[in-house]
């Protein structure tokens, strides 16, 4: 008789089981019965390198930097398409380069917008 | 070895393949077979200790070489180096936080005793006026050595040390405290200057 192919299966998930719980068992046995446990303030404190930990884990990070993210990405993908344009310059068409031009003005046209209603400015 | 088990029947068993041990025995085995050290270096001692964790020296001989990088995991603080004021009360609370058992290594005539630098105003003169140090290991810096044979000397220490009794290990004793106050900058020194329940200040004998 064969036995079922899932057979192995489920002979391997019971020692991928065993394997990990028995050390921890063990180790629990361990505790309980020879090991006086030791907790304190300085052995349960967040360990910080050795350092005082300072205040609290959870703090929020204010968020006026997105709108220079935003700016730094347009005028990123703005160099990405410049590259090709400078490697194919001389063999570019006139209609090619007022179209680049027109990308470029359009985007110095956002900066200065940008500018001008002081996204640049940090604000407080 | 313990004592319960007749030396000549051991090694009568021995013989015809059958390995008779005590839990004691296979605790303290598994225990000195994997000394973790944490992972940081003070000095110069430090270059000697990188060197007797690489491979020309090669700790791991040992089952000490995986340095870890927090003091959760470490079973053993080997204190490599010039211990500065400023730095005093961090490794004191290092220790503090590694779990029980650990033991430690002072590395060097700095870390035993100041040192050169014993007579400045800035540095500790020896880090066991706070924390209890197993091994101490002379030398400026000791050769990586004399690292491994204190790493041995610690092995030995922790082969002998007992399961039950009244004179079982350390860590076993509930009474044994497992953290040491932590000294503050004051105005002029560490305060205290010392722990009096782990350093006695040697006595100097005028005759």
């Amino acid at each position: 008789m064969t036995p079922d192919p899932y057979f192995f299966i489920i002979i391997f998930v019971g020692v991928a089981l065993v394997f990990p719980l028995l050390p921890l068992a063990l180790a629990w046995l361990w505790r309980r019965f020879f090991q006086p446990p030791k907790p304190g303030a300085e052995k349960n404190a967040t360990y910080e390198c050795g350092v005082e930990s300072i205040g609290d884990a959870q703090i929020q990070f204010r968020s006026q930097y997105y709108l220079y993210a935003i700016i730094f990405l347009i005028f990123d993908v703005e160099a990405i398409f410049l590259v090709p344009f400078a490697v194919a310059f001389t063999g570019l068409p006139v209609g090619a380069f007022i179209a680049i031009l027109v990308f470029l003005l359009l985007l110095i046209e956002g900066l200065v917008w940008a500018w001008s209603k002081g996204c640049l400015n940090w604000s407080k | 070895m313990s004592e319960q088990i007749d030396e000549g029947l051991r090694s009568e068993l021995q013989r015809q393949g059958i390995w008779v041990t005590s839990m004691q025995d296979l605790y303290n085995w598994g225990r000195r077979s994997s000394i973790w050290p944490l992972q940081f270096g003070l000095a110069c001692c430090a270059i000697e200790m990188i060197a007797t964790a690489a491979s020309r020296y090669d700790l791991a001989r040992f089952g000490g070489e995986i340095f870890r990088p927090s003091p959760r995991q470490a079973d053993l603080m080997i204190v490599a180096g010039t211990v500065t004021k400023k730095m005093a009360p961090q490794i004191v609370r290092l220790y503090n936080q590694m779990p029980d058992p650990k033991y430690v290594i002072s590395m060097g005539a700095c870390a035993i005793s100041g040192g050169p630098f014993k007579e400045g105003y800035n540095v500790l003169k020896g880090i066991d006026r706070y924390i209890p140090v197993d091994v101490y290991i002379p030398g400026c810096p000791p050769r990586p050595e004399a690292l491994l044979h204190a790493f041995m000397e610690l092995q030995r220490k922790i082969d002998e040390q007992k399961l039950t009794g009244a004179d079982r290990a350390e860590h076993l004793n509930a009474a044994q405290p497992s953290e040491f106050p932590v000294p503050a900058f004051g105005a002029h020194d560490l305060e205290p200057p010392a722990n009096p329940d782990v350093f006695e200040p040697p006595k100097i004998d005028r005759t």
